[in-house]
């Protein structure tokens, strides 16, 4: 089992997304993936986060409903990849 | 897959936050604009500009009419609502009136170059001591999709279903390079926000503008290429790059003109 | 400029002028159009002197523009041109209403054909905008100044409608202040003081609260809103008249603005020589002195109008009447070829004639 390099994460509003997926290509480390199915109760699709994200505020820069809250890790993390939630 | 990380909850500890869902300038980040659309990455670059130069209690926005109106009644800032193309001229009775205020418009192209086109031009040769904001994505969103006087040649709009064709409908304005042509002009700039990195460019071109009016040098303006995927007809993943090949090639992002270079 | 107590030789613009700076106008913006231009050029004269300023602008629209903003910070603003240029502010005028943005705006006109445009407008929608119609130049000084004043209390545009003559005429004029009450303290305008601190401030003709949970403008709400302050507005503003020797008349003549002067010689003379006329001057125009009207028409046989132009108040006599009094249209059209309505039906000999024929 590998480990990414994660230096920061992201609050995702999910009930402010409107699925426009302009954070998608707007992540550098492309760590944000849209779901496929799943949907917020106004049935748009939403970004969820996979490790490795840089704390860049890329997505929040680019984001038009302002669904992001960006952190940086005071230290970087170790996150093994399959490992999460 | 299990490999996404918990997003509801921020890091109890360990972690700093270094941007928050809505600007601080705003009071309701939820809006009605469109998936998608671009104006909101434009107005959180200047609410964020007028907080970083710290002009924030003297700031007073002057706002068009567009889809973009939606902000004027719940932003942080002062604000006055124009009619449809008449923003710099109540910009410029602000300013003369109260000239140690902060005064910036936001207008989009409709608003701007199509309704109010000798308003903006007038204010900038008389040196007015302000800044405009011109949210450019080619069309009049609002109404949905229709041709505006900076809309691409080739562009399909909804009044111009087989392109705007310059034999019948003439050729894009390019405001900016007016602009610059004119001696009150002091900062003029053409930035967009389709991805990250021209959304960082652009807020250097704001916040530079708004220096240029805190200075007292003279008119100060940045054309933002703003996305607008429902009146480009494209989907939403696709509008950054529609407007790097429709828009740009005419609009060219960069800092056309700069007095304090 | 501070009020006079002497009289001096004034042109009627340099007299509004005057009375508008000592009203506390510090900002003026205007398009030379005569027989406005000269008011534009007085107070291009003489509000730096009082640390006001006057933009030379570039269109009316931007005129009307520059002064709304500045307006909005709170400083007492005009504008004005005459007829056609007031019809290029019109969009202006309505929507400052629903702003509710104080705003003084004169229209030098030629003749009288802007009554239609000045007490049915302002512009598109519902919004209604005060008229002040001076006979000369002394009382275009007060009405000046009253136009300040009820701007500033009903927080909506205010006409005075003037003319050639009145621009163009000088006269020996006393400044004099009128005593007039206090007006709402100022919680409104604009200074950038309240922005960043959660309830900035804002100014709209959309609205004027800041967004519900719903998100948007609640305009349905916004026009009620601006429907009931115009209401209260149009009630709180005690009509203004001028009325003579109605008592007794057979015939009432009405008339506004400059030509009133001279129909009130020609009536005088006329019952001087022992006519039964009478005679009545609206100087408000909205709200109209209809009340007045009515009284003065009760007893005559018949109520003669007389403006300079195809018959535009003989409308709201008619509405003031109701019916119960035949009213007569017996103004003209300026005949003056310049099209600045020097009019040369206004002589004595010619209405003595049209109120001999209603008296006949």
């Amino acid at each position: 089992m590998s480990t990414v390099l994660t230096r920061g994460t992201v609050v995702i509003d999910v009930e402010a997304c409107k699925g426009c997926d302009l954070c998608i290509d707007a992540c550098p480390p492309r760590v944000l993936e849209m779901t496929v199915h799943e949907v917020n109760t106004r049935g748009y699709r939403f970004p969820r986060l996979l490790p490795g994200c840089t704390g860049c505020q890329a997505c929040a820069w680019i984001c038009p409903d302002f669904c992001f809250q960006v952190y940086k890790y005071d230290r970087p993390v170790e996150l093994s990849v399959g490992d999460a939630s | 897959m299990s490999d996404y990380l918990p997003t509801d909850v921020a890091p109890t500890v360990g972690a700093h936050l270094v941007d928050d869902f809505t600007p601080t300038l705003l009071d309701i980040g939820e809006h009605n604009l469109c998936p998608g659309c671009g104006e909101p990455i434009a107005m959180r670059a200047v609410l964020e500009a007028i907080e970083a130069i710290g002009a924030v209690s003297r700031a007073i926005g002057v706002i068009g009419i567009g889809c973009y109106t939606a902000f004027s009644n719940n932003l942080d800032i002062e604000v006055l609502q124009a009619l449809h193309g008449r923003a710099p001229s109540l910009a410029t009775g602000v300013k003369r009136a109260k000239p140690e205020t902060l005064v910036l418009t936001i207008q989009g192209d409709g608003d701007m170059v199509n309704e109010g086109l000798q308003e903006v031009l007038h204010t900038a040769a008389r040196g007015e001591n302000v800044t405009c904001f011109m949210l450019d994505n080619g069309v009049f969103g609002e109404t949905g999709g229709h041709m505006t006087a900076t809309t691409a040649l080739g562009q399909r709009t909804k009044n111009t279903l087989d392109g705007r064709d310059a034999a019948q409908h003439g050729f894009p304005i390019r405001v900016s390079s007016l602009i610059a042509e004119l001696d009150g002009a002091a900062y003029v700039a053409r930035g967009a926000v389709n991805n990250a990195g021209n959304v960082a460019r652009t807020k250097k071109m704001v916040r530079r503008a708004l220096e240029t009016q805190e200075a007292g040098l003279g008119f100060s303006f940045v054309e933002i290429l703003t996305m607008c995927p429902t009146g480009w007809f494209v989907e939403t993943p696709e509008a950054p790059e529609y407007l790097t090949s429709t828009l740009a090639p005419i609009h060219a992002p960069g800092v056309l003109k700069d007095v304090r270079a | 400029m501070t009020p006079t107590t002497t009289p001096a030789l004034l042109e009627g613009s340099e007299a509004i002028a005057d009375a508008m700076i000592a009203a506390g106008c510090r900002f003026f913006s205007g398009y030379p159009m005569t027989p406005f231009t000269e008011v534009l050029e007085h107070m291009a004269a003489k509000l730096p002197g009082v640390g006001g300023t006057c933009m030379n602008a570039e269109s009316e629209l931007e005129a009307v523009g520059m002064a709304w903003g500045a307006a909005a910070t709170g400083t007492p603003s005009a504008t004005g041109s005459t007829g056609q240029g007031l019809s290029l502010m019109q969009e202006s005028l309505a929507e400052l209403a629903y702003a509710a943005v104080p705003m003084v705006v004169l229209n030098m006109a030629r003749a009288q054909g802007d009554y239609w445009q000045a007490t049915r407008g302002p512009g598109h929608g519902d919004a209604r905008m005060p008229v002040l119609a001076p006979m000369d130049v002394p009382e275009a000084t007060e009405l000046t100044q009253l136009a300040f004043h009820l701007t500033a209390r009903w927080r909506n545009p205010v006409l005075l409608f003037g003319d050639y003559y009145l621009a163009h005429t000088s006269t020996s004029v006393t400044l004099a202040p009128l005593d007039l009450p206090p007006v709402p303290a100022d919680n409104w305008s604009l200074d950038g003081s309240t922005s960043g601190t959660g309830r900035a401030r804002l100014l709209s003709p959309l609205g004027t609260t800041k967004r519900n949970e719903r998100g948007g403008y609640d305009l349905a709400q916004h026009y009620a809103r601006c429907a009931a302050r115009t209401e209260e507005m149009l009630a709180g503003i005690t009509p203004l008249v001028e009325t003579r020797d109605t008592e007794d008349a057979d015939v009432v003549v009405v008339a506004f603005g400059t030509p009133a002067k001279y129909v009130r010689a020609a009536v005088a003379r006329l019952r001087a020589e022992g006519a039964r006329v009478g005679f009545v001057r609206p100087i408000t125009l909205l709200p109209f002195p209809s009340d007045a009207v009515a009284r003065a028409a009760a007893g005559a046989r018949v109520v003669g109008v007389y403006e300079n132009n195809q018959g535009q108040m003989v409308d709201d006599v008619r509405l003031a009447v109701a019916g119960a009094t035949p009213v007569e249209f017996i103004g003209r059209l300026s005949l003056d070829g310049s099209g600045f309505g020097i009019a040369p039906d206004l002589d004595g000999g010619y209405l003595r004639e049209r109120i001999e024929e209603l008296l006949a």
